[in-house]
């Protein structure tokens, strides 16, 4: 019986997809703006700290980010704004930033926000025991004091370029509650008072993390009343919250938006899409320090031997972009001006053939070693595929490429810190400062640093250089343009793709822009809003 | 075997087990396609004629994936369990025939190895060892032989007692001899059922290590890595997660099966 | 016999050091450390910091010494606090000085999975006895046949994909069940007697799903031992003496039969306290195999050895209850025991 009734059931999986228990609500209908209302997300990991300095990891700034507010932030074009400061003032020789602070502004616990909050965190920041991983740019600063209580100053021995965007990124603590504290290992963490649009209501651990508006943002109380981001781990769970409508937004892969939505009308009604220009870009990157990586003509034939478009079609579904420079494509900083290399497996055999490789079985050789190397790349199934692709292409023209996968930790320590491998498919993200110092410049090779590839052109150090010391946006823009062609010319990397944003948002949530602008689809969150006849009854759930 | 052709499910397993094994074996001359040919002209395509089970994520021909990959889970499946067996027998046999310390002290080691989740001993290894099909076939059969030491041990201690032992070791036959020729020919039903289990714990794991990323690594299939591929498409690309599930399903039951049933048959023989 | 338990007892002490020994070397066998993971690829976070961090953990010390350290805390019973920059007690929650509480990680893990387990072997035990005790009366008939299949396809069927198709067919096509969490949303307003039905209901495709792996080991557990009984002298006496069938087989031949699955409950203690890593991260559900996987990944070393030591006290005590009952009940289950 029990058999009839499993085999029955399963058959009713694949063949019974009918009964939607929502009744057709027409999620398209306009309303007004109105406040309240829940908004349900979900993250794949839970918040470690929300003292962000402390965390490092990306939901614990998810989280921070919505509680907290740093001196300056990026508007919807990713030009800064005042954030708690309301105006900003660089000195002519670019060594000192003053700040000046929004008056009347408060916590959420109703102390006023003043300049002695922001001394607080600076000096929190560059204490040699405070455990965080971002201090170095904080250490920067020569000297920091308040005038008074609202204008701060900070003092650096050197002009540094990217100080505005570090002020940007460090949110500003309150000193009240944390100059007696240690800051590793406070409450607060778990607990905080912040300036921005919400406030921390609830925290179930491993389950659910609730937050409610601040009364006393200092942008003005936003429209949403709550907000209630689940843990879910498994993405295909998410998935299916998301379309049993118990979540009302997610990142969606690029299968599930070009894919699962185009057929399902019932989906269609009650989500919409949004595709904006993602924050990061993959790449396959050589060991220079290895042979054949030192010889240029290697690297450009594997670079025309590798089909970008047919990477971004098969892995992408279509959504990603090829990019010539590591900045955003359409922002500022991206270099237009890069003539794009081809795919031209014979231009490739001719380069290999001009380094004196030849074929012998179909796979390339010099000297009697064959041409064949290792690509590693991390557990995550969009690079994993983006090797398998290259791979292919490689074998075509004649170069043995094998693949290995490897978990996280292993391969940060195992392969990357010791300079043990010789290719890799990877990641970086895509800054909004064009400073990429940590990145290319060639003092950055030691273990654990960040130019891990062994890249080391002299004409780029000193672009870096002049990069980080330059403010003028025009000249800034000139240097970094020269960086990113020599860069193109070098191909240390080949840059693969730089896939979108996809996500996918539940209708009833209103005030969603439909172009999302530079600074991304959520920039305007504080503006969004659920009508009342489309508010879930929480109660009934 | 008599006995095993008239019970049905273990027939029936025995079966499933004999197609399944000729299917892998057979792969590269069934298969279709190449089973890493990639075409993204057609990504996800449901089962048609041209792809009976459909292709996955980059075009790659399910049918041909799946067949290569029934290859790949069995031999893990088997030469872990290989592994686990003989370590199984060595250390039994000594632990139950020596008896005294050393058999507390392989005992002992038992229990430790029980007390250490099996999936961390899996993941250090792998991460010490880098992922390749022969480490995870060396990790599961390195974590999985505690079952049959004791299994051997009990088996022999119980052998022990009888006369025809007795007998053997006072004509003076020595250890090895005695281990071998009476003692593990003797002890052969239960250990040929728990090495038929085994395939199926083992199948199952391989599937697990997969979901957990840890499995064979691509462009390589496995039905453990095809199907974790698939989970994500579940509502959509049904085709990509049903074939391999059932082929677990069906691989797996018919070794419980056929276990089973020669563990019954065993037993009335005793 | 007491004799024997106090050397099993003694024994336990180098057991657990043994254990902790190999636990602590087979973690650091896995190349990285804590440092490694969040900020190992953000190039605002520099390798100086990360070193000084890694000073703080005592992670520049030599591997001994480290054990050492984590020796001497834990002999104090102190299981310490996560390398992760939440820095939770990994145990128990410990106040500052304000009287706020940090919850302990296995407190709060522990609970959640313990009532899994605790319903899960529930389940299977009660199942089982009545699948096995069927299964052995119609020994080779129908009922028989069609029971072991069917704890077999339990047994087979990979766990994550059933899952998920329940949760799409049952949460998703059709709103019957939540479909992962451990509560709904708007929980806290509800009454406890809703507070209970919405948990159990959260709770009902999780246990489903581990109890299906479970059923096929006892249920044939109890089918064989009852086959074993029903075959002796004594019930063959019983039945002789013309005993009404099902008295037979209820009083005499389960009593016979149900001893053992003593030991095989002394088995399952240790795990009571392990949740498995791929149902906990399905269903979205904050238990310990989740605690263990991510403590793994992020190399969180105190997380992990006291997850591990814990479960090996829980082990050693198992295994020597299991042994107890063992030796206590028939010496002829041997055999089925070492499945």
């Amino acid at each position: 019986m029990r058999l009839i009734l499993t085999s029955l059931f399963f058959i009713c999986l694949f063949g019974c997809n009918k009964s939607q228990t929502e009744d057709v609500i027409n999620f398209d209908e306009e309303a007004s703006q109105e406040s309240g209302g829940t908004l349900t997300n979900a993250m794949i990991g839970e918040p470690n700290n929300l003292i962000a300095m402390i965390a490092g990891d990306g939901a614990s700034s998810a989280i921070a980010g919505q509680i907290f507010n740093s001196l300056l932030k990026y508007d919807e074009n990713l030009e800064f704004e005042g954030d708690l400061a309301k105006s900003w003032e660089v000195s002519e020789d670019y060594k000192t930033i003053k700040f000046n602070l929004k008056t009347q502004k408060k916590w959420s616990d109703d102390q006023p926000i003043t300049c002695k909050d922001v001394l607080f965190t600076w000096k929190a920041v560059t204490h040699p025991d405070t455990r965080t991983p971002y201090g170095s740019d904080y250490q920067l600063v020569s000297s920091a004091e308040c005038i008074n209580d609202y204008q701060f100053i900070a003092k650096y021995n050197e002009p540094y370029a990217p100080a505005l965007e570090t002020w940007a990124s460090l949110h500003i603590l309150p000193e009240h509650l944390l100059k007696d504290e240690d800051i590793n290992n406070t409450f607060f963490s778990l607990n905080p008072v912040g300036s921005n649009y919400f406030a921390l209501d609830s925290w179930v651990t491993g389950q659910q993390l609730k937050l409610k508006a601040n009364p006393n943002a200092i942008h003005g109380k936003p429209l949403i009343e709550n907000k209630v981001s689940r843990i879910i781990p498994d993405l295909s769970s998410q998935f299916m919250e998301l379309i049993a409508g118990n979540i009302d937004l997610m990142s969606i892969n690029p299968i599930q938006y070009s894919r699962v939505f185009p057929n399902r009308s019932e989906l269609n009604n009650k989500i919409n899409l949004y595709k904006e220009m993602g924050n990061g870009y993959t790449y396959f990157g050589f060991n220079l320090n290895k042979k054949p990586f030192d010889d240029i003509n290697i690297r450009k034939a594997i670079s025309y031997a590798i089909d970008r478009q047919e990477i971004i079609d098969g892995v992408l579904l279509g959504l990603g972009e090829e990019i010539t420079s590591p900045y955003k494509p359409g922002t500022y900083w991206e270099n237009k001006n890069i003539k794009k290399l081809s795919f031209n497996p014979q231009k490739a055999k001719e380069l290999l053939e001009k380094s004196g490789y030849h074929l012998n079985n179909n796979i390339y050789e010099k000297d009697g070693i064959p041409l064949s190397f290792e690509i590693l790349t991390n557990q995550n199934k969009q690079r994993e595929m983006t090797a398998v692709l290259i791979q292919r292409r490689l074998q075509d023209i004649g170069i043995d490429v094998s693949i290995r996968v490897i978990e996280w930790a292993s391969f940060v320590n195992r392969f990357i810190k010791t300079g043990e491998f010789q290719a890799v498919v990877l990641g970086w993200s895509l800054s909004l400062d064009p400073d990429q110092y940590s990145i290319w410049h060639s003092s950055q090779q030691g273990p654990g640093q960040f130019n891990f590839i062994g890249y080391s052109n002299k004409t780029v150090d000193d672009l870096l250089e002049k990069g980080r010391r330059e403010l003028n946006k025009e000249k800034r823009k000139a240097i970094y343009d020269e960086f990113s062609s020599i860069l193109y010319e070098d191909q240390p990397i080949v840059y693969l793709y730089a896939g979108y944003g996809l996500s996918a948002i539940h209708k009833k949530i209103k005030g969603v822009k439909k172009l999302s602008p530079p600074a991304g689809i959520y920039h305007n969150d504080y503006e969004w809003f659920v009508p009342t006849k489309f508010r879930r009854n929480e109660m009934s759930l | 075997m008599k006995k095993i052709i008239k019970n049905p499910l273990a027939l029936a397993g025995l079966i499933i087990i004999l197609l399944i094994a000729i299917l892998a074996l057979f792969a590269s001359y069934l298969s279709p396609y190449d089973p890493n040919y990639i075409d993204i002209q057609s990504i996800l395509v449901s089962p048609n004629k041209q792809h009976i089970m459909g292709t996955d994520a980059l075009g790659r021909d399910v049918f041909s994936r799946m067949l290569h990959g029934a290859q790949i889970s069995l031999l893990v499946g088997i030469v872990a369990v290989g592994i686990s067996t003989l370590i199984g027998i060595v250390l039994g046999s000594i632990a139950g025939f020596y008896r005294g310390i050393t058999d507390t002290l392989i005992m002992r080691l038992v229990d430790v190895m029980l007390s250490i989740p099996s999936f961390f001993l899996i993941l250090a290894v792998i991460a010490f060892l880098t992922p390749s099909i022969w480490n995870i076939m060396i990790v599961i059969g390195l974590t999985s032989w505690m079952g049959v030491t004791r299994l051997v041990r009990a088996e022999f201690l119980s052998l022990k007692e009888r006369d025809f032992i007795l007998a053997a070791e006072t004509i003076g036959a020595s250890d090895l001899r005695i281990i071998l020729t009476h003692l593990l020919p003797n002890s052969l039903g239960p250990i040929i059922v728990s090495t038929v289990l085994g395939v199926a714990s083992a199948v199952l794991i391989e599937s697990g290590l997969s979901f957990l990323g840890l499995g064979v690594q691509a462009p390589t299939a496995s039905w453990g890595n095809i199907l974790t591929d698939g989970k994500e498409y579940i509502q959509f690309a049904w085709w990509l997660s049903l074939f391999p599930g059932l082929a677990i399903l069906i691989t797996v039951l018919g070794y419980n099966l056929l276990g089973e049933g020669l563990r019954d048959n065993f037993d009335q023989n005793t | 016999m007491l004799k024997y338990l106090l050397k099993r007892i003694l024994w336990m002490i180098p057991m657990l050091i043994g254990i902790s020994l190999i636990s602590f070397f087979i973690m650091h066998l896995a190349p990285g450390d804590i440092t490694s993971n969040e900020s190992a690829f953000n190039p605002k976070a520099s390798e100086e910091s990360r070193q000084k961090l890694r000073e703080m953990y005592n992670l520049d010390k030599p591997i001994l010494v480290q054990y050492g350290l984590w020796l001497k805390r834990i002999a104090k019973l102190d299981f310490g606090n996560s390398f992760a920059s939440h820095q939770r007690p990994v145990l128990w929650q410990e106040k500052d000085k304000n009287g706020n509480i940090k919850p302990g990680l296995i407190q709060k893990a522990l609970p959640i999975t313990l009532l899994i387990n605790l319903l899960t072997i529930f389940l299977i035990f009660s199942i089982s006895i009545v699948l096995g005790t069927i299964a052995a009366i119609r020994k080779n008939k129908i009922p028989d046949r069609l029971i072991t299949l069917f704890v077999f396809v339990g047994f087979a069927i990979p766990g994550f994909w059933l899952a998920l198709l329940l949760m799409y067919s049952l949460g998703v096509s059709n709103q019957i069940l939540p479909i992962s969490g451990l509560h709904s949303i708007g929980y806290e307003q509800m009454s406890p007697i809703t507070q209970f039905i919405d948990m159990l209901k959260h709770l009902i495709l999780p246990v489903f799903i581990s109890c299906l792996s479970g059923l096929a080991g006892i249920s044939l557990y109890v089918r064989n031992g009852m086959i074993e009984i029903l075959n002796q002298d004594f019930i063959k006496t019983a039945r002789a003496k013309g005993l009404y069938e099902k008295k037979v087989i209820f009083v005499h031949t389960l009593k016979n039969a149900l001893l053992p699955l003593i030991t095989i409950l002394g088995l399952s203690i240790p795990g009571l306290i392990g949740g498995s890593v791929i149902a906990e991260s399905i269903f979205a559900i904050p238990g310990m195999g989740k605690l263990f996987y991510d403590a793994v990944l992020m190399r969180d070393f105190p997380v992990v050895m006291g997850i591990l030591t814990i479960g090996s006290i829980l082990t050693l005590l198992g295994n020597l209850i299991a042994d107890l009952a063992y030796a206590w009940a028939d010496p002829r289950i041997r055999r089925g025991l070492s499945k």
